[in-house]
């Protein structure tokens, strides 16, 4: 036994470390390991972050700007104003209305796409996400031509006798938009949580006697389950926090927090403002997505584990 | 009175033909096995009973009525998978269950069945849990309750055991079988594992390249298999090419590497290339200068409750196994003499074909 101590390559099968050199290397490794990665977060998230949440404290003054006092108006502005409440439901709206419909094209999408047999599904597979490798601003610009006042949509629609009709700087438009943007968030962790599933538990399903539906909705629903889920959180989360679509396709008309927070930087100049909404949404977000994790996960974890 | 009938059934898959011509005639209550080496159109043919895959041509018949094409959640059939394909998300309960359910069978009824199925697999304490709670064996057993559970016609088994460690394989064989007995259900068992299919089938289909090669009980395809491949690929043989010498009323003089070996006629003519099949444990080991020819042991393994030795002799080397009889064994070189009872001899005809690569045999 001695014998083999002595050669460092079997030190680690006996699970003590052998000198103050191995505990040391073993009780730093992990965190040197994951230092640069750590760092890299931190100065790259977590330092503009704390600096938005700092600016959200200080003074605003008409004539100087920023000033560096200490106050808690610009929240009490925020949660109090009518005005920022509307915008802030609605944008929760319009991402919670994007990532339901996401949800309702992209799961069927990510089945089909499942059952097809290569090469057609790295055919399609691509053409999913195709939409992701355009800039979303000239995907912007795109659905603006198309539903711009003069664009083929409207030709259309004055052709068929409805007459010309407001298109752009809706909500309905922005969601459209928006869906289009986040669907391969959607297909995506769906199609990696089908890729799991055993061929033969559908079809054990079939042989008891269920029917397509019922297989769909009692033994395949419950187990992509979690793709469902990290989908929706990635689709809400871009979707509240969306600047391009909304900025492009909503305009000045039809604003959502991320423009508001472009106009008070870049428009009023009131950095402050602009911070505080920032650091609301920020919150807003969390808790909503925590809140659905928790839930959704909730249900899940009672039965999968 | 065939229950299940199998006629002419084909499978296609462009120009390539996974199961040909496949006849096969199943009896109410019986156990029978498809048995053959992996890519041999078992499992197709299996799934094509389940409605999994499409026939090309051929019927199959289920008590009276054609279910060719009918769909496979309307056949009704009880389906062991390879991978058990439990549903994960239900409790065991649930999963045994949801036949039931999609048979709407009452609650009360649905309950008292399911705990009939649970208690015979012996698993009415784990009604609640769920099945990545389970050991294999357990999750087995669930797969297994949950067919049978709806009573169905026809029990699919497809490699049930495949997934068992060794000695767990071997219970759950009896226990399979006892469960099946006493359900009465009758059953087609898809396996490679020719053990398996020996020890539980009342009949064993062996195929070979998408064809049967012969149906008949497990002990007459061991002990005369009607093919060079089915005396390979079920349990261990000496295969012995050799050529036909006199025939003479009723008898063929077999030649062996000059070694003279008397077998039934039946049809041989003079100058006619054969193989002879022996089973290792046909083969007697008597004293140096005794028995048909001389032999020298070159290998032995201890196998429990057998001895394995390979001998070299005049016909090459040829594998013995003989009883633990608890004496000390034959020593490594040690001289012996081989010999066997004329009856065990089985003829092929032909040159023999080259060994099958191993995988093939797997």
């Amino acid at each position: 036994m001695s014998s083999f101590s002595t050669d460092p390559a079997a030190s680690p099968l006996s699970g003590e470390p052998q000198d103050a050199a191995g505990g040391f290397r073993k009780r730093f490794a992990p965190a040197l390991m994951a230092g640069p990665a750590t760092l890299l977060f931190a100065t790259l998230v977590l330092t503009p972050l704390l600096l938005t949440l700092l600016l959200s404290f200080n003074e605003y003054d008409h004539a100087t700007g920023r000033t560096h006092g200490f106050t808690l108006s610009h929240y009490a502005e925020v949660l109090t104003d009518g005005y920022y409440l509307e915008i802030f439901l609605r944008t929760f709206r319009v991402a919670a209305l994007a990532t339901a419909i996401c949800a309702i094209i992209g799961v069927p999408e990510a089945l089909i796409l499942s059952r097809m047999r290569n090469p057609w599904r790295s055919v399609f597979l691509l053409v999913v996400l195709a939409p992701l490798l355009v800039s979303v601003v000239v995907r912007a610009f795109g659905w603006s031509m198309l539903l711009g006042p003069d664009g083929v949509v409207n030709m259309i629609l004055q052709a068929v006798g409805i007459g010309r009709t407001r298109l752009l700087y809706t909500e309905g438009t922005v969601v459209v938009a928006l869906v289009h943007v986040m669907l391969p968030f959607m297909v995506i962790p769906v199609w990696t949580s089908l890729q799991k599933l055993d061929p033969a538990v559908e079809q054990a399903a079939l042989s008891f006697g269920a029917s397509r539906p019922t297989t769909m909705v009692r033994v395949i629903a419950p187990q992509i389950l979690p793709g469902i889920l990290s989908g929706s959180l990635i689709v809400f989360g871009l979707s509240a926090s969306a600047f391009a679509i909304p900025g492009l396709l909503g305009g000045r008309r039809l604003k959502m927090v991320a423009t508001v927070v472009y106009d008070q930087y870049l428009g009023e100049l009131n950095w402050p403002l602009g911070a505080t909404v920032a650091v609301i949404l920020l919150v807003a977000n969390l808790i909503v997505m925590l809140t659905y994790h928790h839930v959704v996960e909730g249900q899940y974890r009672k039965r999968m584990g | 009175m065939s229950f299940l009938t199998l006629r002419n059934v084909t499978k296609r898959y462009g120009s390539f033909e996974a199961v040909g011509n496949v006849t096969l005639s199943v009896d109410k209550g019986e156990f029978v096995s498809l048995l053959g080496p992996s890519g041999c159109g078992k499992t197709t043919t299996l799934q094509m009973i389940a409605g999994f895959v499409d026939v090309t041509s051929g019927t199959i018949e289920l008590d009276g009525r054609d279910i060719t094409r009918t769909k496979p959640n309307s056949r009704g059939l009880g389906i062991v998978f390879q991978s058990y394909a439990l549903f994960p998300h239900m409790t065991v309960y649930d999963n045994v269950s949801f036949g039931l359910e999609m048979k709407r069978v009452a609650k009360a009824e649905r309950a008292a069945l399911v705990e009939e199925a649970l208690a015979l697999v012996h698993l009415d304490k784990y009604a609640k849990r769920y099945p990545r709670e389970l050991s294999g064996g357990q999750r087995q057993r669930v797969a297994l309750a949950r067919a049978i559970v709806i009573r169905p016609p026809v029990l699919l088994l497809d490699e049930p055991l495949s997934n068992l460690d060794a000695k767990l394989r071997e219970a759950m064989q009896f226990e399979l079988r006892d469960i099946q007995r006493k359900v009465g259900t009758t059953t087609i068992m898809v396996t490679h594992d020719q053990a398996e299919a020996f020890s539980i089938s009342d009949r064993v289909v062996v195929m070979e390249a998408g064809r049967i090669t012969q149906i008949d009980q497990p002990y007459r395809i061991y002990e005369h298999p009607e093919t060079e491949f089915i005396s390979r690929f079920v349990g261990k043989t000496n295969m012995l090419p050799g050529t036909v010498a006199t025939v003479a009323d009723g008898h063929a003089a077999v030649s062996l590497a000059g070694v003279p070996v008397e077998v039934p006629a039946d049809g041989l003519s003079a100058g006619e290339a054969v193989v002879l099949c022996i089973r290792p444990e046909k083969l007697r080991l008597t004293a140096p200068g005794q028995g048909r020819i001389a032999g020298r042991v070159t290998d032995r393994f201890f196998l429990g409750s057998q001895w394995l030795y390979h001998l070299d002799g005049p016909l090459g080397t040829v594998m013995a196994v003989t009883a633990n009889d608890g004496d000390a064994p034959l020593e490594q070189g040690a001289p012996v003499g081989i010999d066997w009872p004329a009856s065990v001899v089985r003829v092929h005809r032909g040159v023999l074909s080259a060994a099958p690569a191993l995988e093939e045999l797997e």
